[in-house]
């Protein structure tokens, strides 16, 4: 469909806000990376996702813009840190290589299954955006498992490391999936098929890899999903990077670039 | 009367900065050219990726060619209606690629498989005994190999 209904209006945006803030978010992380990575491809490989994410976000906000929200420039650069509705997965510093990595790995095996959901969308604009995103991300999920299971199969030293990465990363991950109060609508009118769905279907399209790493998935019963991204409730890494992020912007708005 | 055909052939004057011999016709970016009875001319095109930073350079470039036309009007519209795919690249443009010293994306049927990246021919001296070095490279577009026969590092255009 090309028109929504006021309900409708309502559950997209919330889930492109989430998707597309997801993406900017982490696009600056991943950007972090840019001349420190621990080895040149490895500097390229984050440079270039990073790159991608902010070419997804900004697609995302254009059609939230067609929507009737302000400009994407504006939609990143001027809300406050409570409009945000990205998941605290992704706010998180850089850390060590390890956490950046397991991080990239858990974030991007749920949203290349995200991408590959959203083609069948119902919503005509999100489902031509989620196909040509389900190509790039491709090489991100490839990028992942290469390197999750050389390092989870390397040595003592490296294992522990990924393995602790997991554990962390782990309940922040589950974060990703916090219900949103569309999920109803979502589902109805075949916009996405939910969290809940997608939860199932990551953890079926992760374990395998994480077993071919010689890692352990963490009990998932034992886990605190870390919610409240969704609503607005962030870790407290969240204000800095957006401080950081618009320092320029800030000194003079309407530049022309 | 402008026609699309006078349209067309000024955009194939219009390069892609990152390889300056192929245009945006040849890359199959753009998907759509109009004219209608009062020589309004509308354009549309869609990136090689989202995030491509040579998608406005290529759209203010097509702005400037095109408005040099006795067009009355011009509007070219970047969009996601339908999505780029590297089997979109023409012949002529696959050919200036080879050229170009970029390894070719091999044609797909819409499904990109990992093996396709693999053992991929070297566009110095022919030879498959290469290795995928990395699927990310110097632009979004392309990713690294390397040649074992001829000891040295090439470019692919990678299948999407």
């Amino acid at each position: 469909m090309k028109e929504l209904n006021d309900n409708q209006i309502g559950a997209v945006k919330d889930l492109i806000f989430r998707m597309a803030d997801d993406e900017l978010i982490l696009g600056h992380r991943n950007s972090e990376w840019t001349a420190l990575g621990p080895i040149l491809e490895e500097d390229i490989a984050f440079s270039s996702m990073a790159q991608d994410k902010l070419g997804q976000a900004h697609a995302m906000y254009q059609i939230l813009h067609k929507l009737g929200e302000a400009d994407p420039d504006t939609i990143a650069f001027t809300r406050d840190e409570k409009d945000f509705k990205c998941c605290h997965l992704v706010e998180f510093p850089i850390g060590e290589y390890d956490f950046s990595l397991m991080r990239h790995f858990l974030f991007d095996s749920a949203e290349a299954l995200r991408f590959e959901m959203l083609m069948g969308s119902s919503y005509d604009d999100l489902a031509n955006v989620a196909k040509k995103f389900k190509g790039e991300i491709k090489y991100h999920i490839m990028h992942a498992d290469t390197w999750l299971v050389q390092l989870g199969n390397a040595n003592e030293i490296s294992k522990a490391r990924m393995q602790s990465s997991l554990n962390e990363c782990f309940p922040l991950a589950l974060g990703i999936f916090e219900p949103s109060d569309f999920e109803e609508t979502l589902i109805k009118d075949n916009i996405f098929p939910g969290e809940k769905r997608l939860q199932e279907e990551w953890l079926k399209f992760i374990s395998p890899v994480i077993t071919s790493a010689g890692l352990i998935l963490p009990d998932i019963n034992n886990c605190e999903p870390a919610f409240g991204g969704r609503k607005g409730y962030h870790t407290e890494y969240l204000k800095p990077l957006l401080d950081e992020m618009t320092e320029v912007y800030d000194i003079d708005p309407g530049a022309e670039w | 009367m402008i026609t699309e055909k006078e349209i067309w052939d000024v955009l194939d004057d219009v390069k892609d900065p990152e390889i300056p011999k192929v245009s945006v016709v040849d890359m199959g970016i753009v998907t759509g050219v109009e004219v209608d009875e009062e020589g309004y001319v509308k354009v549309k095109m869609t990136p090689t990726f989202a995030g491509c930073p040579a998608v406005d350079y290529m759209k203010n470039d097509i702005k400037e060619k095109v408005s040099r036309l006795p067009v009355s009007g011009l509007d070219v519209e970047v969009s996601f209606d339908v999505q780029w795919s590297t089997n979109m690249i023409t012949e002529k443009g696959r050919r200036l690629l080879k050229e170009s010293q970029f390894a070719l994306p091999p044609k797909h049927n819409g499904l990109v498989q990992i093996e396709m990246l693999e053992k991929v021919e070297c566009p110095f001296c022919g030879s498959k005994n290469t290795i995928l070095q990395s699927p990310f490279g110097p632009t979004q577009c392309r990713a690294i190999h390397y040649c074992k026969n001829c000891l040295q590092a090439f470019e692919q255009f990678k299948p999407v």
